[in-house]
């Protein structure tokens, strides 16, 4: 990554001629989002394709431009239980992790979305093993999308940075933890010109936090007790209720970071999908080439759209409907597979949409599994497939690489 | 018998708690000697106390919600978390300027020596902040009595009908591996240096470790009346000496043992009753041989 960014300018000017931005990687983005939030309990564990985040989190922890602690846990599992633990006590806390890492806390998820902890965790999407591997994938994540954890699905750096800002502001409202996923390589690596925001602009959208204290020596209390199905059912009524909230919330805070921040997001995007005879729907990174596939195939007089989900967990039902009730087709791309399920991503947009009488026709792809390219060739066959299809399979249809 | 000189070591001068901080109700078995372990570490820790516990009969016995006996703060965490969890609560403490108050994790020998030790050991090489206890009745008792590695050499439970075929892990040498400033052994027939051992934990910054006997009548089968008793032999018969380690190097024995006969300590045990001459004797020469190397590290 050094080599390749030889040569680059540090800094450069945005098109608007105004604004510093950086050239920064995915992971350099995130980790200056952390430090921005003023987050003083970091708990971490290396994993490609994560560990730069952590090691630039330390190196600003060495030199002191991060104030707090950094614990270097000997596992995921210990990081979030340390997180979880912190939380309670009163502090905002990080981690980030990767696939098998992810795949170890997950019992650790379960219990910080049980203790209402508002963690903030940055995933960077690689596949789960076996076999072995490191490249994008969605798999790891999606595998805990039961886990009551928020997650977004973010397209590049810029939108990583901004949404762990945005992630602490939600998740500080309802108490529910949030994941920020990211394409390993395609966001973790790439390098490219990011807006690192003021300080002064941070801490106005998000001021520091004194979460509340859990314990309290003075009228002790007994924290996750052991308690009867009638409680329980209460306590997941309770978290369902809260995270049934979010989509609208996700939709304030990134307004208002819009406002103050000259950017946004949605909790989905459309782009083109007013006459569109087919909406590609995306996720993660594979959205900028979609962009470039559908842009072309417009010139051609082809009537392609986009739909961009990145709130996943709430999923965006209202949204989706808004977008995609009334059209004819959907094309869903999924770089995951649930092995006798399908596309994960598919599989949830068919039960948001199934109750909408003018629900598309839902055509369902998998495409960049295992970190393979989604390139605008694969996407633009996709988008031709679609269109010249009249009705729907049950099962998704495979893009393979010798295909393309 | 020897009754009466155990019976002398537990009057040894031990002050009435201020408060309780285990209370009266709470579900330990009859003669539980956790129970009353936990009631001796809560007594030295005072008020000013966030203590974690995990599932293991901790959780079980602080009662089902909306009541607790336990009198400090307390957060029930995961099985093999109990390190993590105290030091991720220090660590925010340290952030939030409380200096005043310490964190105490307990967790069984199975939440320790087993399913926890990778935690503990994070914990240990980082050298977070934390008093660790571990409360060890020597096997899974809270799930009915299963193997654990702490469970001693021929040892009935329910996943070894036939004995335990394996020694018990050494545990002590597996902190002091980590040069942590403080580990000791305690045993609640010895109250007085069980409360000074937590005491001088307080005052020592790091990962304090605490490895504490607490027989259990249920799983060992014995009468509900012999855990301070069994507690005393384990002492006296050097199955559980007492001694301290002090950043991994330097070894202070804390009592000198009568070194009675194992088989005293063995013979009361409804676990150990199916036992051969020769078995007892292996556990005799086992005994020996940790105490020559204790002898040896304390030198």
């Amino acid at each position: 990554m050094r080599n390749l960014r030889a040569g680059l300018p540090k800094k450069c000017r945005d098109h608007e001629g105004y604004g510093m931005k950086e050239f920064l990687s995915g992971n350099d983005a995130v980790a200056h989002a952390v430090k921005l939030c003023r987050t003083p309990l970091i708990a971490a564990y290396p994993i490609t394709p994560q560990t730069s985040i952590y090691e630039r989190l330390s190196g600003w922890e060495a030199s002191g431009q991060l104030k707090g602690i950094m614990m270097r846990t000997e596992s995921e599992h210990s990081a979030m239980a340390s997180c979880i633990a912190a939380s309670l006590t009163g502090v905002r806390t990080f981690t980030a992790t990767s696939s098998q890492g992810l795949a170890l806390m997950h019992e650790m998820l379960h219990f910080a979305a049980g203790c209402r902890t508002p963690i903030v965790m940055v995933n960077v999407n690689r596949i789960i093993s076996a076999p072995w591997g490191f490249w994008a994938d969605h798999l790891d994540s999606l595998s805990q999308r039961d886990t009551g954890w928020m997650q977004f699905y973010c397209e590049n750096g810029q939108e990583a940075l901004d949404t762990v800002i945005q992630a602490y502001k939600i998740a500080e409202q309802v108490y529910l933890p949030a994941m920020i996923a990211t394409d390993a390589f395609f966001v973790s690596h790439f390098v490219e010109p990011v807006d690192v925001p003021d300080q002064e602009q941070v801490d106005a959208f998000l001021p520091p936090l004194d979460l509340p204290h859990r314990f309290d020596v003075d009228k002790p209390g007994f924290l996750m007790p052991v308690v009867t199905s009638e409680f329980y059912r209460h306590y997941k009524n309770a978290a369902s209720t809260a995270m049934d909230s979010v989509q609208e919330l996700a939709e304030q805070v990134d307004e208002e970071f819009r406002r103050k921040f000259g950017r946004g997001y949605g909790v989905v995007e459309s782009l083109l999908t007013d006459d569109a005879e087919v909406v590609v729907v995306t996720e993660g990174s594979m959205t900028s080439t979609a962009r470039v596939a559908i842009g072309d195939l417009r010139q051609e007089g082809i009537k392609v759209g986009l739909l961009k989900l990145r709130l996943f967990r709430p999923f965006p039902v209202r949204a989706v409907h808004k977008a995609l009730c009334g059209k004819k087709k959907i094309a869903v791309i999924d770089r995951n597979c649930s092995v006798g399920g399908g596309g994960i991503f598919c599989q949830e947009l068919k039960a948001a949409l199934f109750h909408s009488k003018d629900h598309p026709g839902i055509y369902s792809y998998i495409a960049g599994v295992g970190g393979t390219d989604i390139t605008p060739d694969v996407i633009r066959r996709i988008a031709l497939k679609t269109l010249e299809s009249s009705i729907p399979a049950d099962a998704p249809e495979w893009i393979m690489n010798d295909e393309a | 018998m020897k009754h009466s000189i155990a019976l002398e070591n537990i009057r040894m001068g031990v002050p009435e708690p201020a408060q309780d901080y285990l209370s009266v109700g709470h579900a330990a078995c009859p003669g539980c000697g956790l129970a009353t372990g936990m009631k001796l570490v809560f007594q030295a820790m005072g008020p000013r106390t966030i203590a974690v516990i995990v599932p293991s009969c901790e959780g079980s016995i602080g009662g089902v919600y909306p009541i607790t006996a336990y009198g400090v703060s307390t957060f029930h965490s995961a099985f093999e978390i109990a390190a993590p969890t105290a030091a991720g609560i220090a660590n925010a403490l340290k952030i939030q300027g409380k200096d005043d108050i310490q964190v105490v994790a307990f967790a069984g020998d199975g939440g320790t020596f087993d399913i926890g030790l990778q935690s503990l050991s994070g914990v240990a090489k980082n050298n977070d902040d934390i008093i660790y206890v571990c409360l060890d009745n020597e096997a899974y008792m809270n799930t009915g009595i299963q193997v654990s590695s702490a469970t001693p050499s021929f040892a009935w439970t329910g996943t070894t009908p036939k004995g335990n075929p394996r020694r018990k892990k050494n545990i002590m040498e597996i902190m002091a591996a980590h040069y942590n400033p403080y580990s000791a052994t305690a045993s609640i027939g010895f109250p007085s240096d069980l409360l000074r051992k937590i005491t001088k934990a307080k005052t020592i910054r790091g990962t304090k470790f605490i490895h504490m006997l607490t027989p259990c009548p249920t799983g060992w089968r014995t009468a509900s009346d012999l855990s301070p008793e069994l507690s005393i032999l384990a002492v006296e018969t050097n199955v559980f000496p007492l001694y301290e380690i002090e950043n991994g190097r330097k070894y202070t024995i804390n009592h000198r043992p009568r070194r009675l006969p194992v088989r005293e300590y063995l013979s009361k045990q409804g676990r150990f009753k199916h036992l051969s001459e020769e078995q007892v004797r292996a556990i005799q020469a086992e005994v020996d041989e940790e105490w020559e190397r204790l002898i040896r590290n304390a030198k």
